[in-house]
């Protein structure tokens, strides 16, 4: 058998592992040594270990990439596990379907959006990706395969939603999108000084405005802490004036010998970001370019250098949200570290499916930071005593270092979802939020207690 | 948008090929062992826009069941402008230097039972004075190599049929396309470790349907094995013969 090195988007754990896949979902579950675990691993989006399993094997699964059906009138599509929700869109975006639910990324599989219960900036009108899905195919390594919905094996559906590829590999799975005008997108951008003014945009605008979001100035501190800039759009009615606005795809060739983003550059480009002129006010913009503006540069992550980047994501519930982000910007800011990509959303009450579905109602930030070690990891563990006091959690999609007591504190119900794990099946992450396994660069897994 | 037949149409290079050939509105015969695999693959063109399809499941092994499954084609779909032959099996090289008999087989799947095809697709195109034939051969068919050479004498004997058989259509407008791909990363080479030589099946089903259109004789995919199979075939044997390949 082969192996290869694979790691995930944040270039944090790289190892190398044994490949298998599948060349049709109507093969048979692999047959892997016995003693060995193995994890479905779609296009390798996650930031951190919730798709690699060091020291075991992986289930590659963009392989499985066929469509199965296009329900052109109801706006249901059927495919295997490892298409593209940008394979997706392309289908059906000229039919007038959308997605109901979109990441920052059109570059995951379906299975992973469902594995990760995913959400995007709708989130406080959709709810998350799991909400839409309206059935899929669950194979067991015992070979066993379980239709799954809200109504069969619905304690399967509400496992396998969020449930981190640990259930079963998902082989195909069925959608219910939602009707679009066009392939446009009316979007209007509003400067906010500070966090409060946040708050109340993100409040008058959530009614009229199907997506929000805000990009936050990670530095500014004092009276303009959590200034930035407030997006807010729908899905546009008129057709773009030039259709064939297709974005400029550039590449990052190679992995930077040492980390770009640093505390000159970050300061620089923050300031030139949010007073730069004409960012502000209404336009029309293509749906690529509003939802997936990073698509456009291929390998983005290797701007990070060699030692590769963290994402911080956390979800503030509650009454506290505005004051306890406040705490965690202003912790930040006075790090100094960070990076552009910082994310304000605030996400709406509707329900996750998923045991382990990571939103809830409250305010969701999401920032970078490239890897410095102990030095980032001190900032890490300060962020999450205020997140842990806030009664809020942190989104395993995102996360390489979260210690197991806080995962197993704030998602209450891993004791009831362990049930549901494959026997075979395990992951990076799985075992260290569990068992406190950490596992370095290029090493072997280590049993250390976090 | 052309009436395309397809035979090995389950193979991965073929399959991305033919998602390129469904979304520019091509019809589609597609042909190969896997009878359920091909009933998925025609579900997945269709979505994606294949406005007629129909599969029939043969083994290529099998010449008596040639000239009847091309007319079944050519019935399908009227008149069939592109042939494309994809299939093809990697032979166990250790395996064959110890059994003549896997030896002689795949040498009859990856060699005889293409030439078989060719005859046939050939004269009945040749009848029309029209169409276009193209092969999946590889650049192992350029020279033969220590660790590779029953499948690469195979391939060496498709290219050079090839070769042949586009001087004698020429005439009558037939157009013979040879296809040399490098490594690609399939089920079929799923053993393999892979480096920076090697290719995804949809980079290399680009150029074949631009290579198609292009009307173009022999294409290295990707371009860059033209020059590394040119110096290959310039070296000297005697030199040829010390080297590791």
């Amino acid at each position: 058998m082969v192996s290869q090195s694979v790691s995930s988007w944040g270039n944090l754990i790289r190892s190398s592992y044994v490949l298998y896949g599948l060349r049709s979902r109507y093969d048979g579950f692999p047959a892997i040594p016995v003693g060995s675990t193995i994890l479905p691993h779609g296009n390798g989006r996650s930031y951190g270990d919730s798709c690699l399993n060091p020291g075991g094997a992986l289930l590659l699964t963009r392989s499985l990439d066929r469509f199965i059906a296009f329900d052109r009138d109801a706006g249901v599509i059927t495919c295997e596990a490892g298409v593209l929700l940008a394979d997706i869109l392309r289908l059906t975006v000229p039919s007038g379907w959308f997605l109901a639910v979109v990441p920052g990324t059109s570059a995951v599989t379906v299975g992973g959006a469902i594995a990760n219960d995913v959400h995007g900036k709708n989130h406080h009108r959709a709810g998350t990706f799991g909400r839409h899905v309206r059935q899929f195919e669950l194979l067991r390594s015992d070979g066993r395969r379980l239709t799954c919905s809200p109504e069969t094996n619905a304690d399967w559906f509400g496992a396998t939603i969020g449930g981190l590829g640990l259930t079963g590999l998902i082989t195909y799975a069925q959608l219910q999108l939602r009707r679009i005008p066009g392939a446009g997108m009316g979007l209007e951008v509003i400067r906010f000084a500070n966090l409060d003014e946040f708050f109340r945009l993100s409040e008058v605008s959530d009614q009229d405005f199907e997506y929000t979001v805000a990009w936050v100035d990670c530095l500014s501190r004092g009276k303009s802490l959590g200034r930035g800039l407030f997006e807010r759009a729908n899905h546009s009615a008129s057709p773009m004036k030039h259709p064939k606005l297709r974005m400029r795809h550039v590449a990052v060739p190679f992995t930077a010998p040492f980390s770009l983003v640093n505390t000159a550059t970050l300061r620089l480009f923050n300031f030139l970001y949010y007073h730069r002129p004409g960012a502000t006010g209404r336009r029309r913009e293509s749906f690529q370019s509003f939802f997936f503006p990073l698509d456009s540069v291929a390998n983005w992550n290797r701007l990070y250098g060699p030692r590769g980047f963290y994402q911080y994501q956390c979800v503030i519930p509650g009454q506290s949200g505005p004051q306890m982000t406040a705490r965690l910007l202003e912790k930040i800011a006075r790090s100094g570290q960070g990076s552009f990509l910082a994310v304000l959303k605030q996400f709406g009450s509707l329900t996750s499916p998923g045991m382990l579905s990571f939103p809830r109602c409250g305010v969701t930030l999401a920032l970078d930071f490239p890897n410095r070690g102990a030095r980032i990891e001190r900032l890490f563990r300060e962020l999450d005593e205020i997140v842990a006091v806030a009664g809020g959690r942190l989104y395993p999609a995102k996360d390489a270092r979260m210690p197991g007591e806080l995962f197993r504190d704030t998602y209450l119900r891993w004791g009831e979802f362990e049930r549901y794990v494959d026997p075979i099946f395990s992951s990076g992450f799985w075992r260290r939020v569990t068992q406190g396994e950490v596992v370095r660069n290029g090493g072997a897994p280590a049993a250390e207690r976090a | 948008m052309s009436r395309t037949l397809i035979i090995g149409a389950t193979s991965a290079i073929a399959e991305a090929t033919q998602r390129l050939l469904a979304a520019r509105g091509d019809a589609l015969y597609l042909v190969g062992r896997n009878e359920q695999m091909l009933a998925e693959i025609a579900a997945d063109l269709t979505v994606r826009g294949c406005p007629r399809i129909a599969a029939e499941a043969l083994d290529a092994n099998d010449l008596s069941g040639h000239e009847a499954m091309l007319e079944r084609a050519e019935g399908f779909l009227g008149a069939i402008d592109i042939a494309l032959i994809a299939y093809g099996t990697l032979p166990d090289q250790k395996r064959c230097e110890s059994s003549v008999e896997l030896t002689v087989r795949e040498l009859h799947t990856n060699a005889i039972s293409v030439v078989a095809l060719l005859t046939r697709l050939a004269n009945r195109m040749e009848q029309r004075r029209a169409g276009t034939i193209a092969v999946i051969s590889s650049v192992a068919g350029d020279r033969g190599r220590g660790s590779n050479y029953v499948y690469g004498s195979a391939k060496a004997l498709v290219t050079i049929f090839l070769s042949g058989l586009r001087q004698r259509l020429r005439p009558c407008g037939v157009a013979v396309l040879t296809i040399k791909p490098g490594f690609v990363d399939t089920p079929m080479t799923a053993a393999f470790r892979k480096g920076v030589l090697w290719a995804k099946p949809d980079r290399i089903a680009h150029s074949i349907v631009r290579a198609l259109e292009g009307r173009r004789t022999t294409v290295y995919l990707p371009w860059f094995w033209r020059p590394i199979m040119f110096v290959i075939r310039a070296l000297p044997e005697s030199l040829f013969l010390r080297l590791p390949l």
